[in-house]
């Protein structure tokens, strides 16, 4: 439909209601899908295209080899360029979805003879879907409550920092699609239960497998369905509908995930997605018993029979459980799954997810930061949820609850509870506006009051109507009303400002305020990398950190030893062990992985706070958790870490803190300060008399944010 | 131009070019000899005569002469350093314990002879090496058991050594059947070094002190830890040569008798020329170079060399090492050469058959695991080239069509599939149409 045509066509001829009203809804929507877009561009505009972080790098070395190679060569990519000497299947072990949506959309652009690169693909795929999100959240909306709440759940998804968080121009990642893919089949699923059609089921399954294979989240959803069936039933809101829903989306959705190599048998074998399969099996038991019951017509009969049943299926199921964990068959819920129910078992047990910063608790700060208003909205959209209660609602009541609990286990989960908790403020909005609005309307104009009921919804309408009027009834409404507006008009300023500042920052460029207030470019990173892939040999080995790991394959085109799919602890333990060790041991441990060259991140010159430096103890926690010749305590003084005069020694003499600190003694870094003054830990340093033995300097970039060294041969005649 | 003499020209150069050392032509050509002053020349030259005759351009110059060079415009002018200088304290021209350990480090091969009051020159070149003189300046070696007798008593400073490292590589297939006499400085070699092997080692009698005085304190050498004659062999292949006596390359030595004390044997010949002959050999490359070339490996069947293994591939794998005569590449004959197939450990460890003609090949069967493994062969031998290769090869996984289908094992999950398939139809027949 031609939007302009229309616009034209509202001036010169007389629309019905209806029609304007659907006029009306698919010009906003229409608008909130731009708007969605162009909100995630800041960094495209105020840096380039390019992809942001660690794991997108990833992601756009993927893509950029199934463009290249083709479906079947990316399926079988055995990567030798990373986790060396190990290597990594990478078909096996990531999920396919974002980078086959990206290189659809790139063959599809082609094919229309847009002559794109996947590059500008890769950045925009992200905002591409949020604007999709809007879509499906205002279908969502529509079902859970009416069309006005469909719009504004899209509005407020569509700048919502919490997704945005994720999903800028640039940041190529899972959650990018995934999001959309996880409303997606809750919508779906939804509506299955409401209409207890086989399409929208099998609709669900497909918006299931999509998730499945773009994300690892889809765990979450094939445990709240079950969760949700298991409400449902022990409320005794169990119906067909339900049954068919559950069911088809159950079994096509398992048949279809596995079809995901990454994924596999999971259904079956893993601890996680054993709720979804005891639903499924109670689900069954229920139908026989209803059966039953339609069929015994005796009460007394039937209760005895259904004690005997229920007893036997639960017994069954509880022995094919013990049974399979006990052989193996089943595996046991992984780390991350455990650190989601109990938030301190990661930080005691497995460093290595409680390094990561996006698998910290969530801090309230950021909550009100991602979600601003809809904090206080979301328990209002809870109320008026209770108040209207219907399978749809029950669901994202349900959703609305888990997700926050999740959000605040791990940060990075805001993300998945951003959807629900925009919906249900959604909910809220649009449920006050419209009594709000009603009120201001019957009063005003009583012949008109019709009209706007007619528009809007005939349910909902009703009550407003039956309100007895109070006193300032009216201009309390109209105060109100503009209340709402001021909140929704600060939730628009503090979600464009949260965009700009704090969330479209490519983190492989840094940005700092200079003296004048002028903005200073630090794109060291990406100097680092070129120089790797343009003065070192094609078979060099890069030893880093991890986190580097990503960007040093695709930018750098080098192999790495680790990199950010954390899949081998022992050998990330190993490369922790040799940052942590003196030198002379750390170079064995080089030699014994045919390291090349060395790579540390150093913010003592620009004051970048997230350097090895900092991360250090982590490498020594993860280091020490597999060779316990490294103790956490002996870099440490009374429990404190410093790495001033009063560091401790084997802190002062490990290989990280030679190759940070390697000739920045001679290096005054701020006026007024002693020369070797660590602007990121604001500390002097305390060993400026640095000599390296077995490795030497071989480039340091202009901010001194990346130093590489490279691993000196054997001496030639010892 | 006229043309026979451009061609004349580019017959110098080329021949200029073939003569000097190579890795296809591993004998060095050119040898500065450093002397402390040129009586040296005439005194040791049965030891030069025997090199100029196997065909060394031997270049002697005065140690501390100021023109004295080792390289012009970045290349070495020669390919082998002879320092028959102990007691020079600081060299000629640009030439200092660095250059020289440069020079070595680059390639090229040194030997060295120290003498009782060798300077600390001499001695931070050796220590460098690995080889450890006596500190004490005026200490020599001395054996009162099995010193070599001559006419006066002496205070049995002279050696007649015969504890020689047990090496047909190093001291050539001749056996050395007299004693070598030797009289100098001791020295030990430091453990940490694993390069360094003792040639001539002192008898277990012997001790390091200075013969001159009184034994007040317990020498801190003795006995058999005490070298004589060491060699080291770099990483690069650079040979060296450590002698604690320059006399021993003399022609008096060459030419005296020896008789050990306690023997009645007396030869009329000493061992030296043979020994030192011998040795020179070694250093200078004519013996015990390998060199090891057209390493292949490829799928058993095929031909070419692939990008990567698939796991449970059969291969095969060869390679060629030659040694060097001298004058050519002549096939290199031993049986224990061996591979590995290395990633962190070796998974394979094969012992690689040979034609005789210098081809060690073998086959083996890839390991059922993926990874990035290396093709290692580690060859180290006594005195021989230390022969270290490593190819980088990945094996991968099967792709996903490369599984055997329709296996036995599977009949009944087929046979499910499809009963369930035909129940299915034949349940929606009559559930549709037989009411």
């Amino acid at each position: 439909m031609e939007k302009a045509t229309d616009l034209f066509s509202l001036k010169s001829l007389k629309l019905k209601t209806k029609q304007q009203e659907l006029l009306l809804r698919i010009s906003i929507l229409g608008l909130v899908y731009i708007l969605a877009f162009i909100t995630r561009l800041f960094s495209v505009l105020r840096y380039e295209s390019m992809i942001h972080e660690f794991d997108p790098y990833f992601n756009y070395r993927t893509t950029l080899y199934l463009t290249q190679k083709g479906f079947y060569d990316f399926w079988n990519w055995f990567d030798s360029e990373s986790w060396y000497p190990l290597g990594r299947i990478i078909g096996g072990t990531l999920y396919p979805g974002l980078m086959v949506t990206a290189a659809f959309i790139y063959w599809t652009l082609r094919f229309l003879r847009f002559a794109v690169h996947i590059r500008e693909v890769c950045v925009l795929t992200a905002p591409f879907f949020a604007s999709n999100t809007t879509l499906v959240a205002y279908f969502f909306g529509k079902e859970l409550w009416d069309s006005g709440a469909g719009l504004v759940a899209a509005a407020l998804i569509a700048i919502c920092p919490g997704y945005i968080s994720r999903s800028v121009a640039g940041s190529y990642d899972n959650e990018g699609v995934a999001i959309f893919a996880l409303l997606l089949t809750f919508y779906l699923f939804v509506k299955a239960v409401k209409t207890g059609s086989l399409a929208w089921s099998l609709a669900s399954a497909f918006g299931y497998f999509y998730m499945v294979s773009a994300w690892g989240g889809y765990v979450f959803i094939i445990n709240l369905i079950p969760l949700y069936v298991l409400v449902l039933l022990v409320v005794g809101r169990y119906s067909m509908r339900l049954y068919v829903a559950y069911n088809c989306m159950y079994i096509l959705g398992m048949l279809l995930a596995m079809q995901i190599r990454f994924v596999g048998f999971q259904h079956v074998q893993s601890g996680e997605h054993m709720a979804a399969m005891g639903v499924f099996f109670l689900m069954q038991v229920f139908y026989f018993l209803d059966w039953l019951k339609h069929l015994l017509n005796d009460q007394k009969l039937f209760q005895a029979f259904l004690r005997i049943t229920l007893t036997c299926a639960i017994s069954v199921g509880a022995i094919a459980l013990g049974v399979g964990t006990a052989s193996g068959y089943i595996s046991p819920w992984t780390g991350r799954f455990y650190s989601l129910l109990d938030p301190t078992y990661a930080k005691d047990h497995i460093p290595i997810i409680a390094s990561v910063s996006e698998h910290q608790p969530t801090a309230w700060s950021s909550f009100m930061f991602d979600f601003h208003i809809l904090l206080i909205l979301f328990p209002a959209g809870l109320y008026f949820c209770f108040k209207r209660l219907s399978d749809a609602t029950i669901f994202i009541v349900m959703y609305g609850l888990t997700s926050m609990y999740f959000a605040g286990v791990m940060v990075r989960l805001i993300l998945v509870a951003t959807p629900a908790v925009c919906l249900i403020s959604a909910i809220a909005v649009s449920a006050t506006i419209k009594n709000l609005s009603q009120l201001v309307r019957t009063k005003a104009k009583p012949t008109q009051g019709g009209s706007g009921k007619g528009t809007t919804s005939t349910k909902a309408s009703s009550k407003g109507a039956l309100d007895r009027s109070l006193p300032y009834q009216r201009n309390g409404a109209i105060a109100l009303l503009v209340g709402a507006f001021y909140l929704l008009t600060r939730y628009a300023i503090h979600c464009t400002w949260v965009t700009s500042e704090a969330y479209s920052s490519p983190s492989i460029v840094l940005a700092a305020r200079g003296a004048h207030g002028n903005r200073v470019i630090f794109d060291d990173y990406r100097e680092a990398y070129y120089w790797l892939r343009q003065n070192t040999p094609q078979d060099a080995k890069v030893m880093s950190w991890w986190d580097y790991g990503y960007q040093i394959t695709a930018m750098g085109n080098r192999t790495v030893i680790v990199d950010n799919n954390t899949w081998n602890n022992t050998h990330i333990a190993t490369v922790g062990r040799a940052m942590s060790s003196y030198e002379d041991e750390a170079y064995e441990i080089m030699r014994s992985l045919d390291v090349d060259y060395v790579l540390v991140v150093f913010g003592g010159v620009t004051g970048y706070s997230s350097d090895d430096i900092n991360k250090f103890l982590w490498m020594v926690r993860i280091g020490g958790g597999v060779f316990p010749v490294i103790k956490e305590p002996d870099y440490l003084v009374n429990g404190e870490y410093r790495v001033d005069k009063g560091a401790a020694p084997k802190m002062l003499n490990c290989l990280m803190y030679k190759l940070s600190y390697y000739r920045f003694g001679e290096l005054t870094t701020e006026y007024g300060q002693p020369p070797g003054y660590d602007r990121a830990r604001g500390v002097e340093i305390g060993n400026k008399d640095i000599k390296l033995e077995y490795l030497e300097e071989a480039f340091t970039t202009s901010n001194w944010i990346v130093r590489i060294y490279k691993v000196k041969p054997p001496k030639n005649r010892w | 131009m006229s043309r026979p003499l451009l061609s004349l020209l580019t017959f110098l150069f080329l021949s200029i070019i073939c003569n000097a050392f190579s890795p296809e032509n591993p004998t060095d050509r050119k040898v500065l000899v450093l002397l402390d002053d040129l009586s040296v020349k005439s005194s040791h030259s049965l030891y030069f005569q025997s090199l100029q005759s196997r065909g060394y351009d031997l270049d002697f110059k005065l140690a501390d002469d100021p023109r004295v060079a080792l390289q012009r415009y970045g290349q070495y002018l020669y390919d082998a350093l002879i320092l028959f200088s102990p007691t020079i304290e600081s060299l000629g021209g640009s030439l200092n314990a660095a250059a020289i350990l440069d020079f070595v480090d680059s390639g090229h091969d040194l030997i060295l002879a120290a003498d009782a009051s060798a300077s600390d020159l001499i001695r931070e070149i050796a220590t460098e090496c690995g080889v450890d003189f006596d500190e004490d300046q005026a200490a020599m070696v001395i054996d009162h058991t099995s010193f070599a007798v001559s006419d006066t008593e002496g205070d049995h400073t002279l050696i007649a050594g015969d504890n020689f490292i047990q090496s047909d590589v190093i001291l050539g297939k001749e056996k050395i059947k007299a004693p070598v006499l030797f009289k100098g400085i001791g020295h030990s070699v430091n453990p940490a070094n694993s390069l360094v092997l003792k040639v001539l080692s002192a008898s277990p009698a012997a001790y390091s002190a200075n013969p001159k005085s009184k034994l007040s304190t317990p020498p801190t050498l003795t006995g058999s830890a005490i070298g004589l004659v060491s060699v080291v062999q770099a990483r690069n292949n650079a040979r060296i040569l450590i002698s604690g006596s320059l006399s021993m390359f003399s022609n008096r030595f060459f030419r005296s008798g020896v008789q050990k004390a306690g023997s009645t044997i007396n030869h009329g010949r000493s061992g030296n020329e043979q020994f030192v002959t011998e040795i020179s050999k070694w250093v200078f490359h004519e013996r015990g170079h390998l060199k090891a070339v057209n390493v292949r490996h490829h799928k058993v069947g095929e031909a070419d060399e692939p990008s990567i293994y698939r796991i449970n591939d059969e291969l095969e794998y060869s390679l060629e090492i030659y040694e060097w005569s001298g004058t050519s590449w002549e096939p290199y004959v031993a049986d224990d050469v061996q591979v590995q197939f290395y990633m962190m450990s070796p998974y394979v460890l094969k012992t690689m058959s040979t034609d005789q003609k210098g081809i060690y090949y073998t086959s083996f069967k890839v390991p059922d695991v993926y990874g990035v493994f290396q093709f290692k062969v580690e060859y180290k031998k006594l005195g021989v080239t230390s022969l270290s290769l490593a190819k980088q090869i990945p094996v991968r996984p099967f792709r996903h069509n490369e599984y055997e289908r329709f296996i036995t094992a599977a009949f009944p999950y087929y046979g499910a599939s499809f009963s369930m398939m035909g129940g299915f139809f034949i349940f929606s027949l009559v559930y549709l149409y037989h009411k």
